[in-house]
């Protein structure tokens, strides 16, 4: 069961609108992407990010798996999770 | 009752940057391009499989009668003549036909295609450099109108009418300084140093050649409309020593073409639709040179325009299929889409409008377009904003009419089929795409290399 940290002080508005104190840095999420961003920053863990988005949205596993991957690679590119 | 999910879109996250520049202008895509002229282009790729050229029979129409009643309004007697080289399927051409247009052509490959869709000889405006004394004897056989390139080609003329018995009806072309860069001075003769009155003067002193016109195509892609003024001046300018010294009118003056299409270059910071001169504007500065000539009313010449791209880039799409999603070193993302730079060789200068074909979310990415070649330079586009796509899904690359389907080649894979909606809503196949055995048809393998 991987699990990741994100810090705390990370500030995310309804629209998706991110933003980083520490650095000053902002982002933009799309809805999914803002989604799995707070289930991660509540301790959700990858299982529950996946059970949840294939329950919720017309997507196969595999096809997630690829995308939730490379989703996970910007977000640590950026410094906003680290792996546990 | 099973649970209705709800669309799915690949998670994304950007980073803002501020105080640069931003490199790809505004988000372009307001909404899908799910049909062109009405048809589905999912429908299409079902049928006629991906990717797929789509032209448009209502457009190049349409841009055609427009174009006419644009100089119509401006000058009293106009000809157009169809730019083959910019679209040759014969399909386009004829649509240009039964428009009434002539053909303009650039080689003997040319000259008997159209002669094949049925053009008179008549008909037909013969230019280029090069021009084989066969095709040019033809040519003046047929009564083609023959614009001269070069003294070499002048004397061929001469020498050919005088065996043959047959006057050849003749223009020249002339090139000369309007402003622009860069300054075509490759083809015919210059204007400035004297050499296109020399050579007019050559002709008239033929017994053998019939002087009809004057003739210049200044450039490609030209955003000033004020060059064709100036070109327009001078050929009046030339017009009237003729009139002067030999007291002869001329049937007509043809203008090219070279008028900048709607796509946005490569480079070029500001969507095409801002820096562009309207036709309106091309066609008043044309007008306005002409009108220096000495000529009455009646006497005044015909004006011909040889445009191409103009008529005929907006009334073609390309549809392909994102086949791969890839991240790349960068962090940049990247698609691998099934059109590549040999089928779609605009894309070395223009920023083509890209829409895809279905609903998706309003977050974008900077994204990077490779075709499916395995060549370092198969890219369709560096960067542009495009939200996430799935495998399967379609993108419609816009404004692909001119050049794509004259320039395209069979490498790595084969040439796709090209398909025209019809007026009516109809699709007909126009070129059907590539086979193994065609394209080895031409092969031949020597008998000791056989198994």
């Amino acid at each position: 069961m991987r699990k990741y940290i994100v810090p705390d002080t990370i500030a995310i508005s309804d629209s998706g609108f991110l933003f980083m104190p520490s650095t000053g840095e902002t982002f933009n999420l799309n809805k999914i992407g803002k989604e799995i961003f707070q289930m991660l920053q509540k301790g959700g863990t990858e299982e529950e990010v996946f059970k949840y988005i294939l329950d919720e949205y017309d997507i196969d596993k595999s096809s997630f798996e690829k995308d939730f991957s490379d989703f996970v690679a910007q977000l640590q590119k950026y410094t906003l999770i680290k792996e546990e | 009752m099973e649970k209705v999910k709800k669309r799915y879109e690949r998670p994304i996250i950007t980073k803002h940057y501020s105080g640069l520049m931003n490199k790809y202008g505004s988000r372009n895509i307001s909404s899908p391009k799910s049909e062109i002229d009405g048809v589905l282009v999912k429908e299409l790729v079902e049928k006629y499989d991906s990717p797929l050229f789509v032209m448009s029979e209502k457009k190049i129409r349409e841009n055609q009668r427009n174009a006419y009643r644009i100089f119509k309004n401006r000058y009293p007697n106009v000809q157009f003549a169809w730019s083959y080289k910019t679209n040759y399927l014969d399909a386009v051409c004829s649509i240009f036909h039964q428009e009434n247009s002539w053909a303009e052509v650039v080689s003997e490959f040319e000259y008997n295609k159209a002669r094949k869709l049925g053009v008179k000889g008549s008909n037909i405006i013969f230019n280029g450099p090069y021009k084989s004394k066969p095709a040019l004897l033809k040519a003046i056989k047929e009564e083609a109108r023959i614009h001269i390139d070069h003294f070499d080609e002048l004397y061929d003329l001469i020498e050919l009418s005088e065996t043959n018995g047959q006057k050849a009806k003749v223009a020249i072309r002339v090139n000369m300084d309007v402003g622009v860069y860069p300054k075509w001075d490759r083809f015919g003769f210059n204007y400035e140093n004297g050499e296109a009155w020399q050579a007019i003067r050559r002709i008239l002193s033929s017994k053998n050649l019939h002087l009809i016109g004057l003739h210049t195509h200044i450039g490609t892609y030209i955003m000033s409309a004020e060059a064709y003024r100036v070109a327009a001046s001078k050929l009046a300018a030339l017009a009237k020593s003729i009139r002067q010294e030999y007291n002869i009118l001329l049937e007509y003056i043809d203008m090219g073409g070279g008028f900048a299409s709607h796509n946005t270059l490569i480079g070029q910071y500001l969507p095409a639709e801002e820096v562009i001169p309207s036709l309106e504007q091309f066609a008043d500065a044309i007008a306005s040179g002409l009108f220096e000539l000495p000529y009455k009313g009646e006497e005044l010449p015909m004006l011909i325009l040889e445009t191409g791209r103009i008529l005929v880039d907006d009334a073609g799409s390309l549809i392909t299929t994102v086949i791969a999603n890839k991240r790349l070193s960068d962090g940049r993302r990247a698609v691998i889409v099934d059109a590549g730079v040999n089928l779609l060789f605009t894309s070395f200068w223009y920023k083509h409008k890209i829409t895809p074909a279905q609903e998706n979310g309003f977050h974008t990415e900077d994204t990077t377009i490779y075709g499916p070649l395995c060549m370092n330079i198969d890219v369709i586009r560096e960067g542009i904003l495009l939200p996430p796509l799935k495998r399967g899904e379609q993108l419609v690359i816009d404004y692909t009419g001119a050049y794509n389907n004259s320039q395209w080649m069979q490498f790595i894979s084969m040439r796709p089929n090209v398909v025209m909606i019809m007026e009516d809503g109809s699709v007909e196949l126009i070129r059907k795409a590539e086979t193994l055995e065609y394209v080895s048809e031409r092969e031949i393998i020597p008998a000791k290399l056989k198994k």
